[in-house]
């Protein structure tokens, strides 16, 4: 079966987006989510031709940030084990 | 691409898997339930990273693997009508039947046709009047809504010859089942894109009546991670609790349009269960408001009796009991290209994604 | 051999596991000769002393016409490139159709002009043909055979047998990966997406003669058409004393092609390609195979995927770019339909 990706809206039209995943585009029906505030440069999950819902780009991004600190707190960790030689967590 | 290859940053893959190392110090046996979980799995190879102790199990989460050979025989009896044209998802056309299976069929001259939207099936509905086109509906809560907007479609258009042939199944129920049955869990990668549509309230009852956690997971490398380390994390601190690590996606109410459209079309019924048996409400039937466009009653059919292969254990592997190379049959009677039992077919099915990522 | 065995059915024209067992079980079995058996790209025959290898291959893709070339181009770069991967230089192509009647001129002469130049480029003229046509419904618009001998030198004949490869051999592809499998699916028009995938399509003589000119230690070669670069890797470790381990960021797959593959659950591993060499070279060598490689137009991505290794002989893994490790198995079935 398929699986879902975030595609992002690039025009919407009676129902329908075309939403881009790279460089293709797919037409998407819009049928089972609020049209209310969805706008051009928005991401969709879209699944067998249908938008399930949309991404929350904010909390997307908040998270991934916080994942950059892990990075960085992980890469402090390693090089303080490796100094130490030991397990410091 | 967007928001799927920050998910696959190598650094925070090891991040996780480093913190699960560090904080887990018991055995954990954790079940995803979801084929789409399964095979991203085995594809980015994740179970090399994690530590001995944490054992991943895969749950019946492969719709095509839960559907019961008798779905497969009635679909085969349409499809050798004159009039039909099936319409089916990609790996339903392999699945066996009790004596052939859809892809037997289409070499033998019955019109099957692969399609990857119901929206596509109706247009071949559209475009063919003189026949009778059968959707197989088959898929959990993230499917069966664009079921439901199909046939709310093609209600509108008044369509006479399209009809869909209802296999969806919910969830909540088998995960709940496999626990009453005995299997030995700690906790649920809860599934993502039924999630989505739900929200995570059907799974509140799990953490109240077996004290084990749910997170409900995205599909990339750190989602799994990370939904991992916050099961373990649960352990480690005896909570058990429904978290969302899918947050970008998943909302605690889920979408109220999709659950609205799934509530105006389907109604529960008992449905059976590969492995697991008839488990109460756990499936969806078309309303009689819509039952113009239920294959099951619209089209009369005789369909051949029901035969079970012997030493076929998809029911044990589906509950999690046994692993594939547990079954007799696994890499030599059943294969991929050659398959006995559902799970081998599907290539979310436990069997063949551990066949081909695994061996 | 498949229980179901008394119909043929697509999964047997694959490339994968089923056409396998239907050539060994049937084909070879009936057919019987120790040149059969040997199973390569192109047979290599002795005839008053010159070594000629020789191929034969039939065209049957659905659209004939698709993004960055025709059925025609396929034909003439498929054949071509069977000879090529065998160490030989090819001279002469054959070429027969099966028209249906009813298909419109003007497309089969878009084909045929498209062949011509091609044949011509690659320096491997047409010498001689056959024409049928069928009645409408008998075939899909045209399928095209092509024949093909070369020249086979007597220094790179063990290339198509793969008997020298040892452990540190590095694998090298001459590019990206999934592009044609990815196209022809994107082409059929079913899946309402707009998308700019173009085939690969391309002959790879030129190529490969530049890189046997730079170096004496090219163990092995093979087209990655259908079954993709996982099935050349799968099928080439099978039942051998050595391991493979392939780099998962090594391998080049466009955006568009990738953005295709996730929507649809394909594995860009084992889609078909039109334009690519799997190459097996010493590692001293491999560094300047590349770079010969990227002089030409179907070589600028060009890289180094993996290495031949004593570790775990018989299986090939696959690095995963998240760290994790799988196995590349043979593709079994279909993952496409006819790309070819």
């Amino acid at each position: 079966m398929c699986l879902s990706i975030p595609a992002r809206i690039e025009s919407i039209e009676g129902g329908m987006a075309v939403c881009s995943v790279g460089q293709s585009t797919y037409n998407t029906s819009l049928d089972l989510i609020s049209e209310e505030d969805l706008k051009v440069g928005d991401y969709l999950l879209i699944h067998t031709g249908f938008a399930l819902q949309k991404l929350d780009t904010e909390e997307a991004n908040s998270i991934l940030a916080t994942f950059e600190e892990f990075k960085k707190l992980n890469d402090n960790l390693d090089k303080e084990e490796l100094k130490q030689n030991k397990r410091i967590v | 691409m967007k928001y799927i290859d920050e998910y696959r940053n190598k650094d925070i893959v090891k991040y996780f898997a480093n913190q699960i190392k560090t904080i887990s110090n018991q055995p954990i046996r954790l079940m995803e339930v979801c084929g789409g979980h399964t095979m991203s799995i085995q594809k980015f190879g994740l179970p090399h990273l994690l530590p001995e102790n944490v054992e991943l199990i895969s749950g019946p989460g492969c719709p095509v693997c839960v559907t019961g050979r008798e779905y497969v025989d009635r679909a085969i009896a349409y499809s050798r009508l004159e009039d039909v044209i099936i319409t089916t998802y990609g790996d339903l056309i392999k699945v066996p039947g009790s004596s052939s299976s859809l892809e037997r069929e289409k070499a033998d001259g019955a019109d099957i046709r692969i399609i990857y939207s119901i929206l596509d099936a109706m247009l071949i509905a559209k475009k063919n009047k003189s026949k009778r086109v059968v959707f197989l509906g088959i898929g959990f809560e993230t499917t069966a809504p664009a079921s439901a907007a199909g046939i709310i479609k093609a209600q509108t258009a008044s369509l006479t010859n399209f009809f869909v042939f209802s296999a969806h199944k919910v969830m909540p129920p088998a995960m709940e089942s496999l626990i009453d049955e005995g299997v030995q869990l700690d906790g649920y990668i809860g599934p993502g894109h039924v999630s989505t549509i739900t929200g995570k309230g059907i799974y509140e009852n799990i953490p109240k009546k077996f004290n084990m956690g749910v997170v409900i997971s995205g599909f990339e490398p750190v989602d799994l991670m990370q939904s991992i380390h916050m099961l373990v994390k649960q352990k480690e601190n005896n909570e058990a609790k429904v978290e969302i690590q899918y947050s970008r996606v998943v909302k605690p109410d889920g979408n109220k349009v999709a659950q609205d459209m799934l509530d105006e079309v389907f109604e529960p019924r008992d449905d059976w269960w590969r492995g697991l048996g008839v488990l109460k409400d756990s499936g969806l039937k078309i309303k009689r408001k819509y039952h113009k466009f239920d294959a099951e009653e619209m089209i009369k059919v005789e369909v051949e009796e029901l035969k079970e292969p012997k030493g076929c254990i998809c029911g044990l592997i589906l509950r999690g009991e046994k692993k594939p190379k547990d079954c007799k049959l696994f890499g030599k009677a059943c294969t991929p290209s050659d398959p006995v039992g559902a799970c081998m077919v599907s290539s979310e099915g436990s069997c063949h994604a551990y066949y081909l990522y695994n061996r | 051999m498949t229980k179901n065995n008394d119909k043929i059915i697509l999964g047997h024209g694959s490339g994968g596991k089923l056409s396998h067992d239907l050539i060994n079980n049937l084909f070879i079995k009936h057919f019987s000769n120790s040149i059969l058996s040997q199973q390569s790209d192109s047979a290599i025959v002795d005839i008053n002393n010159s070594r000629i290898a020789f191929t034969t291959d039939s065209f049957v893709v659905d659209p004939i016409f698709f993004p960055g070339g025709n059925i025609g181009n396929i034909a003439v770069a498929g054949t071509i490139n069977d000879l090529a991967v065998s160490g030989a230089i090819p001279k002469y192509l054959s070429c027969g159709f099966i028209i249906e009647e009813g298909m419109p001129f003007k497309q089969l002469e878009e084909i045929v002009i498209s062949m011509a130049q091609d044949a011509k480029k690659a320096g491997v003229p047409i010498v001689t043909g056959d024409t049928k046509v069928v009645d409408k419904g008998k075939c899909d618009k045209v399928f095209i055979n092509t024949s093909g001998i070369g020249d086979l030198e007597e220094r790179n004949v063990h290339i198509s047998l793969g008997d020298n490869i040892l452990p540190g051999d590095k694998i090298i592809i001459n590019g990206s990966i999934g592009d044609h499998g990815m196209a022809i699916m994107a082409a059929r028009n079913e899946l309402n997406i707009n998308t700019h995938i173009e085939s690969d399509c391309a002959p790879l003589n030129d190529l490969i003669a530049d890189a046997l000119s730079v170096s004496d230690n090219i163990r092995f070669m093979r087209d990655a058409t259908r079954g993709g670069l996982g099935t050349v890797i799968s099928e080439l470790v099978a039942g051998s004393d050595y391991g493979i381990e392939v780099n998962q960021d090594k391998l080049t797959v466009h955006d568009n092609v990738r953005g295709l593959c996730e929507i649809l659950g394909f594995d860009p591993l084992y889609v078909a390609n039109e334009g690519k060499v799997v190459m097996v070279v010493a590692s001293e060598d491999a560094d300047n195979v590349i770079e010969s490689m990227k002089k030409s137009p179907y070589g600028e991505e060009a890289s180094i995927i993996g290495e031949v290794s004593y570790d775990h002989p018989g299986m090939a893994w696959l690095n995963t770019s998240v760290g994790g490790k799988r196995v590349i198995e043979m593709l079994s079935g279909q993952q496409l339909p006819r790309i070819c």
